[in-house]
């Protein structure tokens, strides 16, 4: 127990400092690696409650994919981030408002005790966590009771991949490209042409 | 055994699925003059998904696990859904053609739209009606920013797909709180949960409020209206007719068939929100859309309007009101399908119309398209001999019939205000001098054709008023005798 309660402290430590860092590093690209750092931490978080399979899909998607993406952004767009900073400071009070303002209304809500947990539903009877593999228990009804869903997500990945290819794929004209059907197929009857070149003439060709 | 299987082929949405992945494989192949071939077979495929869907089918072992359901209301109003896709797709052919736009993906992200619009009318389950919003919206954006090279179809892409992205952030949290406060995702089950409940939590109302906003910006009520304007005119004219069309009709669906089946014990809440979601519509829509000057604007306000007025049958919680929004829906279709075919052919000066002063003297010109604009809009406003007269009368009666007095008074209030804008419209094409007569109309046949029919439809309504409310009747029954 004890060691589990280190590890807790230590990574949500890490998680909350780098969520900092953030929005506070100057270098964008910096941010984006604490971005990184922090889902990492995230996730190990997520190990420690026993939800390995919401672990590894926060690696595989967030650090995978969004922060990878965001990387590329960064780097590939001339974006003025100095510029984008400008009135910070004036802004300032006005977020820590709002911030303020969110923080009272959640102390309330915890208060008078409406969104405590004894009002959810029991799910007691429902396996903990850490005692089964929920990559096979998700695994067992995905394709089982949920068959129908999962089949629909997919057709939804499908239109995504042919509204990208719509939006972006246009015809480049001038490009010369290599056909190499046409040059294989090439034989000196097709492709040399003898012709009967009359004396003074010249001959268009 | 041999029973399912043989179910199994006349499943609309399978059959719907499977055409347009195969009709998705030919474009790729067929070279030549694709777009024509591809829309005229998608047009085929939905002629064929609405006559198994109208035919009586048992689909007991299909609707698996409870995900989706069956009732007189999904059907009718998939079929309405079916039947828009269809004349959008034939009234707007010259239209993307005469723009270039002749990508024959077009056809099967319209199809693929409708795919997820037939799931979501009759999803019975959270997952499957989030499932079915975000295929019918994913095809929403890529179509709306289809027009690439232009600024604004590339704007109005963007925007939606923000907005939409966040509505959809929204409507999910509302689901993952209604999940964790009722332990269920299906609507019977929910509805069997907060039926038995003694105190109503806090939490389960929060999960209520989310998903309702997720869902009114599907229908763009006001206040989640902003992108609708912005949306309708910088998408191409023809995208703009299949967004006023048919996703509405989709949303307005789903969003009677959340608040009447899991939630409809739980009537006090969500009626406070629909009667400001309707009145604040009703009123957007009529006052906003005076200063418009483009066409397009204005008909994205007055979508609107009309979705305020459809929410008022929803807030009169009985078979009355539900009737009164399937005849409006009905007639909404029907009134849209015939303004957008005029404004997909009709060109002034060599460029479609879109501004209202482009109208200007049109009657000169062409007397019976001016005509047949004219019934439009008197329809539009509500106006007697014409069938949007009758919309809002059920509408209406239903309200006064559960007591809504000041609801129905604010409709017609409102329904007053809006028909300034409407006839303010007649009143350029007949009354203003033509700036010059270079109209041209190159409407094709089957255009015309849908043209004249639903003109029919709207001003011989009053003739045969049963024929219509005697569908609506139907499709009505079901959802109060629990």
């Amino acid at each position: 127990m004890f060691v589990y309660t280190i590890s807790f402290y230590f990574f949500s430590i890490i998680a909350i400092l780098s969520a900092l860092m953030v929005i506070s590093a100057k270098n964008p690209v910096h941010s984006v690696l604490f971005l990184i750092l922090s889902f990492v931490n995230t996730s190990a978080l997520f190990v420690l409650l026993g939800a390995e399979f919401l672990a590894m899909i926060l690696i595989v998607v967030y650090v995978g994919a969004v922060a990878v993406l965001f990387l590329f952004v960064v780097m590939m767009l001339d974006i003025n981030f100095i510029k984008l900073r400008e009135g910070f400071l004036q802004y300032l009070p006005f977020g820590v408002l709002l911030g303020l303002v969110l923080l009272i209304e959640l102390g309330m809500l915890f208060y008078t005790n409406n969104f405590s947990e004894n009002n959810l539903v029991d799910f007691s009877n429902l396996p903990k966590f850490s005692d089964v593999e929920n990559t096979k228990i998700l695994g067992n009804v995905l394709y089982t009771d949920y068959f129908y869903l999962f089949q629909i997500s997919g057709i939804i990945l499908l239109i995504a991949m042919i509204g990208s290819i719509v939006l972006t794929l246009r015809e480049r004209s001038g490009v010369k490209k290599q056909k190499i059907y046409n040059q294989v197929h090439l034989n000196s009857k097709n492709a040399i042409e003898k012709k009967k070149i009359e004396l003074g003439k010249g001959i268009d060709v | 055994m041999q029973n399912n299987l043989y179910n199994l082929l006349f499943f609309p949405e399978l059959i719907l699925l499977t055409g347009s992945l195969c009709i998705l494989l030919l474009g790729l192949f067929i070279k030549k003059n694709n777009f024509s071939i591809i829309s005229n077979l998608s047009t085929i495929l939905l002629v064929l998904t609405g006559i198994v869907t109208y035919i009586d089918r048992n689909t007991s072992f299909l609707n698996f696990n409870n995900f989706f359901i069956e009732s007189n209301f999904i059907k009718f109003f998939q079929l309405l859904v079916i039947f828009g896709s269809i004349s959008v797709i034939l009234i707007s052919k010259n239209y993307y053609k005469d723009q270039k736009l002749v990508f024959f993906e077009i056809p099967i992200l319209i199809l693929f739209s409708t795919f997820g619009m037939l799931l979501l009318i009759a999803s019975n389950n959270l997952m499957a009606m989030y499932l079915g919003i975000e295929l019918q919206s994913l095809t929403l954006y890529v179509i709306a920013a289809i027009k690439r090279d232009s600024l604004k179809s590339s704007e109005s892409g963007l925007k939606y797909f923000i907005l939409g992205a966040l509505s959809s952030g929204i409507l999910l949290y509302g689901c993952s709180l209604v999940y964790g406060f009722t332990g269920n995702t299906n609507f019977d089950d929910i509805h069997s949960v907060i039926s038995s409940l003694e105190k109503i939590e806090l939490g389960l109302i929060f999960g209520l409020i989310f998903i309702l906003v997720g869902l009114a910006f599907k229908i763009s009520a006001v206040p989640f209206h902003m992108w609708t304007p912005d949306v309708y005119e910088g998408a191409p004219t023809s995208i703009t007719a299949f967004f006023a069309i048919v996703p509405k009709v989709s949303a307005v669906a789903l969003i009677y068939r959340f608040c009447l089946e899991p939630f409809s014990s739980l009537y006090n809440e969500w009626s406070q929100i629909i009667v400001f979601l309707s009145i604040a519509s009703m009123f957007l829509g009529s006052i906003a859309a005076i200063r418009q000057t483009n066409i397009k604007r204005l008909l994205a306000y007055s979508s609107i309007g009309h979705v305020g007025y459809i929410l008022i049958g929803l807030v009169s919680f009985s078979d009355e009101g539900t009737k009164g929004a399937a005849i409006y829906i009905l007639i909404y279709l029907f009134m849209n399908i015939a303004i957008f075919s005029i404004l997909l052919s009709l060109k002034f000066e060599n460029k479609y119309i879109e501004k209202i002063e482009d109208l200007s003297g049109l009657s000169k010109v062409k007397p019976f398209l001016s005509l047949s604009i004219a019934i439009i809009m008197l329809s539009m406003a509500g106006i007697p001999p014409f069938a949007g007269f009758f919309g809002k009368f059920y509408i209406f009666a239903s309200a006064l019939n559960s007591n809504l007095y000041s609801l129905a008074v604010f409709g017609v209030l409102s329904s007053v205000i809006a028909a300034f804008y409407y006839l303010r419209i007649i009143k350029v094409i007949y009354f203003d001098d033509y700036k010059s007569t270079n109209y041209e109309n190159n409407q094709t046949n089957i255009s015309k054709f849908i043209l004249i029919i639903s003109i029919l439809i709207i001003s011989l309504f009053i003739l045969f008023p049963s024929l219509f409310t005697s569908l609506s009747i139907e499709a009505s029954k079901g959802f109060f005798y629990k």
